[in-house]
């Protein structure tokens, strides 16, 4: 029991002058399952890319494979998940009024906070979740999550199908500004990853996260405007937070989305300043997620 | 603790280059959610803000300092009582689960074939089969190439067509014989077999030992943990005893085996 204290980090660099050691030394052997440097990590992941993008189909393909209407939900669960937060906030609570197209402005929040949710709750039992795998096989630990990310991916992508008709039912113009949905996306899919990554090493250590995420995440739901106009969200708050508000990564995306399929979307702050935050979100948060996932590549084995 | 020089340090059969070096490795296994406790939201959000580690957790101390060098060419058998750290040694040395004190230094990368080696039930054999190659760190084109050879070593279609169903629906023997057949499609310097063939039938059981003697020809180093000493006599001519997580004895299969038969026996 006394080895509790020096678990996770005291490994290899004890008494160096071990005779077999020394033998390992001679013949050129490597330490098992040593941590490679950060460049050297990176290029291994895109070595395994293909089993990257493989695994997430996969995944993807056995979640519905049980459902009788199997693929159909992809369609069907976004739809769904529409009709109800119309009903609750749009209808009942009579949220719409502060907002011109209100179905076109729920749906796009909805469906773009759900990406970032479905990451981070997939993400924190990437590692957790496929102990099985990772005590079986040798591969660069952060396939799993990245596949959660590009999972996820594919299940906005069906829903953006589904919103981009909700949009057109709602009566926006089809406009050239449309296209900037590209890279809103593709920057929050950075942004994810990181995430992905981040939470699935959190996940991995602490098997509590995972009972903490639904608190988190729903609070986060709030705070990003998806079901109500942000301006009147903000209006009753003290300005200290209203700022942190602002700078809220996912009211960014989701603000930017709206931005582009939407003609007259309430916005919190101007469209420049959207963009600046979009793109330093992502790049901060990809690599420090990058970094901090790829600091626990050897513990990821031990449950 | 270190046996630099154990009395067998280089079998007539191998070249004497050493391909596995384990050096008084110790692994403690963390085990959450041992008996009952609290595991409320409220309860996981107060321990994770104070830094408190959870009542439930336990620690298992599974290996307890073992030390010994493989050569090319060796196949070493490694047999134990349940619970006696034979899998977490397997593990350790495929640097899947990394020692908490010690080190393992290998040549290459050691790649582990397990009972338990979970694939994705969900899915058919064949993408099993394909998914697998990947996660070995093979190129799609290869890969492709590889799966109806592995499907038709494994012998699954040999009763209709299993290779398009989920892998849910296999017998267990089945599932272990297309895990082996997926491991053992790429050559490795150093392959770890635990149990694997235990639950294939009489057949395939050759065909595997077969491949086996195949691999160690190609200068690659097997260790097989397995529960038949029948298995062990007839591919290794070398056997380590774990009992508790140390190592009780380390020699000859005839005179190892012997002496944990013997064991057994006593009771």
């Amino acid at each position: 029991m006394e080895l509790a204290a020096m678990t996770d980090s005291a490994v290899t660099e004890h008494h160096s002058t071990s005779p077999l050691r020394q033998l390992a030394t001679t013949h050129g052997l490597r330490v098992a399952g040593a941590r490679p440097s950060l460049l050297a990590y990176a290029r291994q992941l895109w070595g395994y890319r293909h089993f990257i993008g493989a695994y997430a189909n996969a995944k993807l393909v056995a979640s519905f494979s049980t459902a009788r209407l199997g693929q159909l939900w992809q369609i069907l669960t976004p739809l769904t998940n529409a009709a109800v937060y119309y009903l609750i906030f749009g209808v009942i609570l009579n949220t719409r009024g502060q907002v011109d197209n209100f179905i076109a402005y729920l749906c796009t929040g909805l469906f773009v906070f759900t990406f970032t949710q479905g990451v981070v709750q997939q993400g924190t039992q990437s590692i957790s979740g496929s102990l099985g795998l990772i005590r079986a096989l040798h591969f660069p630990r952060a396939c799993l999550p990245i596949a959660v990310m590009l999972t996820q991916f594919q299940t906005l992508v069906a829903a953006i199908v589904v919103l981009i008709g909700i949009v057109l039912v709602s009566g926006e113009p089809i406009t050239v500004e449309w296209l900037l949905l590209v890279p809103t996306l593709f920057l929050q899919s950075v942004f994810n990853t990181g995430l992905a990554l981040a939470m699935a090493r959190l996940g991995a250590k602490l098997t509590d996260v995972k009972q903490v995420i639904p608190f988190v995440m729903r609070t986060w739901m709030y705070g990003s405007g998806v079901l109500y106009s942000v301006e009147n969200f903000e209006k009753h708050l003290p300005a200290g937070v209203a700022v942190l508000v602002e700078a809220n990564p996912l009211l960014i995306y989701i603000e930017l989305a709206r931005h582009s399929l939407m003609e007259s979307a309430p916005l919190a702050s101007p469209v420049p300043q959207l963009w600046l935050l979009a793109v330093g979100w992502a790049l901060l948060v990809g690599f420090a997620g990058f970094l901090f996932f790829w600091r626990g590549e050897r513990e990821y084995g031990r449950g | 603790m270190a046996e630099s020089a154990p009395h067998h340090a280089c079998p007539p059969a191998s070249t004497c280059v050493p391909t596995v070096i384990v050096d008084d490795v110790h692994v403690v296994y963390r085990v959450h959610g041992s008996g009952g406790g609290a595991t409320s939201p409220v309860a996981a959000l107060r321990r994770i803000l104070t830094g408190t580690r959870a009542p439930t957790i336990r620690e298992v101390h599974a290996v307890k300092g073992v030390s010994f060098v493989a050569h090319e060419g060796e196949a070493i058998g490694i047999i134990g009582s349940n619970g006696s750290g034979k899998s977490t040694l397997l593990r350790t040395i495929a640097g899947l689960l990394p020692p908490n004190r010690g080190a393992v230094y290998t040549k290459g990368q050691p790649s582990l074939l397990g009972v338990n080696a979970a694939l994705l039930s969900d899915l058919s054999g064949e993408r099993n089969a394909l998914l697998g190659c990947l996660a070995m760190g093979m190129s799609r084109a290869e890969a492709r190439r590889l799966v109806p050879e592995i499907i038709e070593y494994s012998g699954i279609n040999e009763r209709g067509d299993f290779g398009s169903l989920p892998m849910r629906t296999y017998s267990s023997g089945m599932a272990a014989r297309l895990r082996f057949a997926i491991a053992s499609a790429k050559s490795h310097e150093v392959l770890l077999i635990d149990e694997a063939l235990a639950t294939g039938d009489a057949k395939f059981r050759r065909r595997s030992e077969e491949r086996i003697r195949k691999m160690r020809e190609a200068a690659g180093t097997v260790f097989l943990v397995s529960h038949q000493n029948s298995t062990i006599r007839d591919t290794c001519e070398r056997t380590i005893w774990l009992e508790a997580g140390l190592i009780r004895m380390d020699g000859s299969t005839d005179e190892v085996v012997g002496a944990y038969e013997q064991f057994t026996r006593g009771g």
